[in-house]
C-alpha cells in the first residue's frame, strides 16, 4: 500500500475543476484509492465522496493506494495534487 | 381557431412560425416493489448510460460553441452518474430492498441533495442542485418521458416557456428560434434583455400564453405592440407578413444610419450610447454604430463562478472594451451585486428586502479590499483610452467621497509603482435613488457626471416591484414625477457645467426620447440594438419644439396623458 500526506494550498479547497480531475484520475486505475481528511475515509473515485468532505485551504489530506497498480497511481495522482491543488 | 394574447412587448419584431413549448414532464412514480432484482438494475444502468451519451453529446456541443468553461459543468454531471458511491447505493436499494429504480435513485440523490445543502459552504449548496439535475435526467429516461431542450430545436420555431432563465437562453438554438414568449416577466426581466440582445422579437408576461397553445401550432409573435395569436386566419396571415416585409425594410434604412451623427433637425449632437454585459457584447457596439458605451455592467464578471475575478482578468476585460473604442467615451460601473443579482461565494446576508439593502456601493464600501482590486484594475485600463468610472446606488454625498478617497489611495499607489494611469478620468455616479435625484444640485458640485439609471429610479420612485404582477401598472416611467426628477438632475448637470446621461431601459424608448431630448440630455445609453432606430428619430426631431412639448408633458396630471401628448405631437408630425 502507498500512503501520501499533502497540505491543500489552493484558495477554495478541493472543489469543482480539481475534485473532477482528481476523480478522473483515479478513475484510471485497478487500485483502490481513498481519500482521508478529519478522521473521515472516502473513495477518492467518487466525486460526491470527496466533494462531500469539504476540504478547505490549509487542510490537510492523506491518500491511501492499494492494489496492482498502486506506483503508478500514486504517481499520477500526486501530480494532479501539486498542479493545483497543494503541496 | 384563432386564439389572441395579449402580453408586454420585450424585443421588437414580428415572427411567423410554429410553436415549441418548453415545459418540464411529469416525472411522478410510485414506489413499488419488484420481482425481480437483477432486472430493475439493468433497466436503471441502460437509463444511465442513456443519460451518459446526452450529457456526451450536450457537453461535446457546448464545448465548440461556448468553450471550456461552460462545458466543465458537463464533465461534473457525468462524473456524478460515474459515481461508485452513487450507483452502488443504488444497486442496494434495489437488490436488497427489492425497491424499483426510480424510488431507489430518488431516495439515494435526495440523501446527497440534503447533505450538500446542509453544507455550511455557498459553494457546495449550488452543486446540491447539480445533483438533482442530474438524477432527474435518469428519471426521465427511467420513465420514458421526453426531456425538451431548446437545443434539440430543428425547426423554425417561437418558443413558449413559463420564463426563460439564463442557462435556457444559453443553450437556444440561435438558428431555428425565431422569437419567445413567456408567461411571467416584465420588460427587464431576464428574458426580455437576452431577447433584444439576440434581436429576436418576443412578448413577455402573457400569464397563461404555455397553457392555450400547442406544440406545433402556427403563431405570430408581434414584438411591437405585445400580442401573440395562435393559429391566426389568412387575413392576419396576409397582414403580418406584409409588416414583416415592412419592418426588414425599416431595418435596411436604420442600417444606413451607422456611420452618421446623431444630430437633431435643429443641429444639436447628443450621445447615443450602447450598454454592455462583457467584452463579447463588442461586436453588436461596433455594428449598430454606438457613439460610445454608457454602460458596462461589470457583475457579469463576477457571476457564474466560484471565486473573485482577480485584478489581472478584471484589467483584461476593461481594456479589451476601452481599446477597440479608439478614444470614445466608455462609462464603466462599479460592481452591482446584491438586489436580484448574487454572488454565492461571498456569502451575502438574506434580506427582507434585497432591493433596499446590502448592495452595489453599500457593499463595497464595506468590503473594501475586494473593491480595491476592481479600481485598480479600472485605473490601469484607463491609460488604454477614454474611461470613466461609475458607482451605483449613491445615497449620501459621503457614500461618493469614501468611494472617490478609495480611487484616489490606488491611484497615488500605482502612480508610485510606475504604472500608467490617465490623469483625467471623470469620475460619476448613477442616479437611481430618489433622493440622488432630489439633491441633484449639491451632488454636481462634486461629481464629473450623472447617468440616470431609470430601472431603479422609476421603481423607488413610484415604490413599486417590477417584478410583481399584481402592480406592474404601477411601474410607469412616463409618471410626471419621474419626469420632473429626471429635469432635476439634468439641470443640476448642466448648471455646475456637467453632463448628464441616461442608461436605463428608457433612454432608448421611442416615447421617451422626444422628452428627453427636450429636457437637454445629453448621452443616451441603450441596448445597441436600439441605437439606429434612435438615431433615425433623433434626426427627425427639433429640439426647439422638444422643449416645448417636454415643458407641457411636466404639467400634466398622468402618465397616460404624457404618453397621450407624445403621440400626438410627435408621431403626427412626422
Amino acid at each position: 500500500m502507498q500512503e501520501k500526506t499533502f497540505t491543500i494550498t489552493s484558495e477554495t479547497g478541493i472543489h469543482a475543476r480539481p475534485a473532477t480531475q482528481l476523480v478522473n484520475k483515479a478513475g484510471q486505475f485497478a487500485s483502490d484509492v481513498n481519500l482521508e481528511y478529519n478522521g473521515k475515509s472516502v473513495n477518492l473515485k467518487s466525486i460526491m465522496g470527496v466533494m462531500s468532505l469539504g476540504v478547505g485551504q490549509g487542510a490537510e489530506v492523506t491518500i491511501k493506494v492499494d492494489g496492482s497498480d498502486e506506483e503508478e497511481a500514486m504517481q499520477a495522482i500526486e501530480e494532479v495534487v501539486k498542479e493545483g491543488l497543494g503541496e | 381557431m384563432t386564439t389572441t394574447i395579449e402580453g408586454i412587448a420585450a424585443s421588437r419584431g414580428y415572427a411567423i412560425a410554429e410553436a415549441f413549448i418548453l415545459e418540464a414532464p411529469d416525472t411522478s412514480f410510485h414506489k413499488t416493489k419488484v420481482e425481480d432484482p437483477e432486472a430493475e438494475k439493468s433497466r436503471f444502468q441502460k437509463a444511465v448510460t442513456s443519460a451518459k451519451q446526452e450529457l456526451e453529446a450536450i457537453k461535446a456541443k457546448t464545448l465548440k460553441e461556448q468553450g471550456e468553461e461552460n462545458a466543465e459543468i458537463f464533465s461534473a454531471h457525468l462524473l456524478v452518474l460515474e459515481d461508485p458511491e452513487l450507483l452502488d447505493a443504488v444497486y442496494a436499494k434495489v437488490t436488497e430492498e427489492t425497491m424499483n429504480a426510480e424510488a431507489a435513485l430518488t431516495e439515494v440523490s435526495d440523501m446527497y441533495v440534503t447533505m450538500f445543502e446542509g453544507m455550511d459552504n455557498e459553494y457546495m449548496k449550488e452543486r446540491a442542485s447539480d445533483i438533482r439535475d442530474v438524477s432527474t435526467r435518469v428519471l426521465h429516461h427511467l420513465l420514458g418521458v421526453t426531456h425538451t431542450s431548446l437545443q434539440d430545436i430543428a425547426t423554425e420555431t417561437i418558443v413558449f416557456a413559463e420564463d426563460l432563465t439564463p442557462s435556457d437562453t444559453a443553450q437556444l438554438n440561435r438558428d431555428y428560434t425565431l422569437g419567445f414568449v413567456t408567461n411571467i416577466g416584465g420588460r427587464t426581466s431576464h428574458s426580455a434583455i437576452m431577447a433584444r440582445s439576440l434581436e429576436l422579437p418576443a412578448v413577455v408576461g402573457t400569464k397563461e400564453a404555455t397553457t392555450r397553445v400547442q406544440h406545433g401550432d402556427q403563431v405570430i409573435v408581434d414584438g411591437f405592440e405585445g400580442i401573440v395569436i395562435i393559429n391566426p386566419d389568412e387575413n392576419q396571415l396576409r397582414e403580418y407578413e406584409k409588416k414583416q416585409k415592412a419592418f426588414e425594410a425599416q431595418k435596411a434604412e436604420w442600417e444606413k444610419l451607422v456611420n452618421e451623427s446623431s444630430v437633431t433637425a435643429d443641429g444639436k449632437h447628443v450621445e447615443l450610447a450602447a450598454n454592455i454585459g462583457t467584452p463579447e457584447d463588442m461586436t453588436g457596439v461596433q455594428s449598430h454604430g454606438a457613439e460610445g458605451i454608457g454602460l458596462y455592467r461589470t457583475e457579469f464578471l463576477y457571476m457564474g463562478r466560484n471565486e473573485l475575478p482577480d485584478e489581472e482578468e478584471q484589467f483584461n476585460a476593461y481594456r479589451s472594451v476601452v481599446e477597440p473604442m479608439n478614444g470614445k467615451p466608455v462609462v464603466i460601473r462599479t460592481l452591482d451585486i446584491g438586489g436580484d443579482k448574487e454572488l454565492p461565494y461571498l456569502d451575502l446576508p438574506e434580506e427582507m428586502n434585497p432591493f433596499l439593502g446590502y448592495r452595489a456601493i453599500r457593499l463595497c464600501l464595506e468590503e473594501t479590499d475586494m473593491f480595491r482590486v476592481q479600481l485598480r484594475a479600472l485605473l490601469r485600463a484607463s491609460a488604454y483610452g477614454n474611461l470613466k468610472i461609475m458607482f451605483p446606488m449613491v445615497a449620501t454625498l459621503e457614500e461618493f467621497r469614501e468611494a472617490k478617497a478609495l480611487l484616489d489611495e490606488e491611484r497615488q499607489k500605482l502612480k508610485s509603482e510606475g504604472t500608467d494611469v490617465s490623469d483625467d478620468i471623470e469620475v460619476g455616479i448613477m442616479v437611481e435613488i430618489p433622493a440622488t435625484a432630489v439633491h441633484a444640485d449639491i451632488f454636481a458640485k462634486e461629481v464629473d457626471f450623472f447617468s440616470i439609471g431609470t430601472n431603479d429610479l422609476i421603481q423607488y420612485t413610484l415604490a413599486v416591484d417590477r417584478m410583481s404582477e399584481k402592480v406592474s401598472h404601477l411601474y410607469q416611467p412616463y409618471h410626471p414625477a419621474v419626469l420632473r426628477l429626471v429635469q432635476q438632475v439634468i439641470t443640476a448637470a448642466h448648471n455646475e457645467g456637467k453632463w448628464a446621461g441616461m442608461c436605463g431601459e428608457m433612454a432608448g424608448e421611442e416615447t421617451a426620447i422626444p422628452l428627453l431630448l427636450g429636457l437637454g440630455l445629453d448621452e443616451f445609453s441603450m441596448s445597441a440594438t436600439s441605437v439606429l432606430p434612435a438615431r433615425s428619430l433623433i434626426r427627425s426631431l427639433s429640439v426647439e419644439k422638444m422643449e416645448r412639448l417636454a415643458a407641457e408633458a411636466l404639467r400634466k396630471s398622468t402618465a397616460e396623458e404624457v404618453a397621450e401628448l407624445v403621440r400626438e405631437k410627435v408621431t403626427s408630425d412626422e
